[in-house]
């Protein structure tokens, strides 16, 4: 039965043989709770939401991230109400957008952030202050819920920027999420002894799969503060602290490290395995990381939203070059990848092609939009005998000479330049390997057929366009080059592409 | 010297009192981008190497606070 709450009463039981229920479940630098009073807490929120909704009404989650959000969480999968978790520091016109689309029935906030709920109140009348003294409930009142889970029932609600800057929201079932954590658990060994070190907010996919992995195998999950990722001296004090054993970071995060050369002077003691997504991780930081830390595994995840979270991985098992991309690598088990053309044929050499998703993982689609979803939630081009839906990525893809997929970059980065097809991608993989560059990436300027480097580093646009001239065809170099001090990034700390795409004249004017 | 951390601060961030303001940090003045470019800032503009054991909070939370720090790098 794919329910996630089953499966979760289930390693409650087990931890009880064994006589472990008081192992922490979650922490964060203020709090720590255990998995028994993580059960009777989320029990007794269950009821409170129970009695203000109906199954599968919305709620949403406006608090502060930590221990006490991973609980509300938990309450809402026991009363059978998909989660919306609202960043509490976005801007409010963005929570609105938000609140617009999901029409909540909702809403629980903490007493952090009562003035920004004061804001929203037109928008949902109903809420919840997580802030009230926790009793034991009746269990069944909740189980009552429970046993309503059928396996395609929203678990959450997960708002991603769309390209138009109007937020998405994936809806993910308990199958999704059951289906994804199993292979997660089995491919990564995750068990009751790993430990993770939390560093992606819970409103961004990477997240589903360290806290879902600790609820369903009996983890510990430290939920580390955003601030110890700006000095990672404490960062890495606090994980030796915890003995953790396995982070799931966004690359900048391996940057910040790799660029404070911080592993020269403090290790992770424990750490066994280092997996990566969300972003190209440039191969030169891997490599430093590999060489600091050879006992390591080190694997890089490959997926959108909606795919639950990943969709291919790549462990790294052979030396890779500063100049070469890290591979994406093979379809998780369970799960289906292809790649086709433009005409929707399936490519089999390889050229590149649209990366497909099809299997349990590939969401429902998206709340509240069925054009989005028709958009990218597409009947399998390669069959038309019986509905079957699958996930049209947006990303380009082709196998390199070992079967591994190679990312190139989004559909829409692919442009036409002098004549070729060029992927800005493969211009950042040499841009982002030299040693000079702290960051680097391109954009096209499609009205004068121009390619435009941006970047953050030590080197001159002179020296710097004499390297690129030496690694890449004549076609592939860019006409101008513009050095940042600070690279804009969005909210989840990816480089914000939009922003660069529509300023560009003024910020070449302004040099 | 302090004058010109606080035109490098500036540069990097304007529109924060920096002579006065004690919380650069806790506060949440920066982000961790803008923190590591600061770090990279001091060690290019002062000459000095900042080793990662001393990119802890307490070393950024004021004026004062970096300029210790500058000051305990160059004797290292």
């Amino acid at each position: 039965m794919e329910n996630v709450i089953y499966k979760f009463e289930k390693i409650l039981k087990q931890l009880n043989i064994t006589k472990s229920l008081d192992k922490i479940a979650f922490l964060d630098n203020n709090k720590q709770i255990s998995y028994k009073a993580l059960e009777v807490n989320a029990l007794f929120f269950a009821t409170k939401i129970i009695e203000k909704t109906n199954k599968n009404d919305v709620v949403c989650i406006l608090m502060k991230r930590g221990v006490d959000m991973a609980v509300m969480m938990l309450a809402c999968i026991y009363a059978n109400t998909p989660y919306v978790i609202l960043d509490d520091a976005q801007p409010i016109d963005r929570i609105i957008k938000i609140l617009n689309i999901a029409n909540p029935k909702l809403i629980v906030y903490d007493s952090d952030n009562f003035t920004k709920y004061e804001q929203l109140k037109d928008y949902c009348n109903l809420y919840i202050n997580s802030d009230m003294n926790v009793e034991s409930v009746d269990k069944n009142v909740v189980f009552n819920r429970v046993n309503q889970i059928v396996s395609t029932d929203p678990i959450y609600i997960l708002f991603t920027s769309g390209s138009t800057g109007d937020p998405k929201g994936t809806v993910v079932s308990h199958l999704n999420v059951c289906s994804y954590i199993e292979w997660f658990i089995t491919c990564f060994k995750i068990n009751k002894k790993t430990v993770f070190a939390n560093q992606t907010p819970f409103y961004f996919s990477m997240s589903v799969s360290d806290y879902y992995a600790t609820l369903l195998t009996g983890a510990t999950n430290v939920i580390v503060p955003k601030s110890y990722f700006s000095f990672p001296v404490k960062l890495f004090e606090m994980m030796n602290e915890y003995r953790v054993n396995t982070i799931y970071w966004v690359p900048s995060v391996y940057r910040l490290i790799y660029q404070f050369k911080l592993l020269d002077y403090v290790k992770p003691n424990y750490l066994k395995l280092a997996l990566f997504a969300g972003e190209v991780m440039p191969t030169k930081i891997l490599n430093d990381w590999i060489n600091h830390l050879p006992n390591v595994t080190f694997c890089n995840l490959f997926g959108p939203t909606e795919t639950t979270d990943i969709c291919t991985y790549y462990k790294v098992n052979r030396k890779l070059d500063n100049d070469k991309a890290i591979p994406i690598g093979n379809a998780c088990k369970g799960l289906e990848v292809f790649l086709i053309d433009e005409n929707n044929k399936l490519i089999t050499d390889n050229s590149i092609g649209e990366l497909i998703v099809k299997g349990p993982f590939v969401a429902s689609g998206y709340y509240n939009n069925p054009t989005k979803t028709k958009a990218s939630f597409i009947q399998n081009p390669l069959q038309d005998k019986y509905p079957e839906i699958v996930y049209k990525t947006g990303d380009l893809c082709y196998y390199n000479e070992y079967h591994e997929l190679m990312y190139v970059s989004r559909v829409d980065f692919q442009i036409k330049h002098l004549g070729y097809r060029i992927e800005l991608g493969e211009i950042e993989t040499i841009l982002n390997a030299n040693f000079s560059v702290k960051m680097g990436f391109c954009i096209y300027d499609k009205d004068n057929d121009n390619i435009i480097c941006f970047y953050d580093g030590k080197i001159t646009k002179e020296e710097l366009n004499t390297y690129l001239e030496s690694k890449l065809p004549y076609y592939m170099i860019p006409k101008y080059y513009l050095k940042l001090n600070d690279i804009k990034l969005n909210q989840n700390g990816k480089i914000d592409r939009n922003y660069y795409q529509t300023n560009f004249n003024e910020l070449l004017k302004e040099e | 010297m302090k004058e010109k951390l606080i035109e490098l601060l500036t540069k990097l961030k304007p529109g924060i009192d920096y002579q006065n303001q004690t919380n650069l940090i806790s506060g949440g003045y920066f982000t961790s981008l803008e923190i590591m470019r600061l770090v990279m800032l001091l060690q290019d503009e002062f000459d000095v190497t900042i080793s990662p054991l001393y990119i802890v909070p307490e070393n950024f939370e004021s004026v004062d606070a970096m300029l210790h720090l500058i000051e305990l790098v160059e004797d290292d």
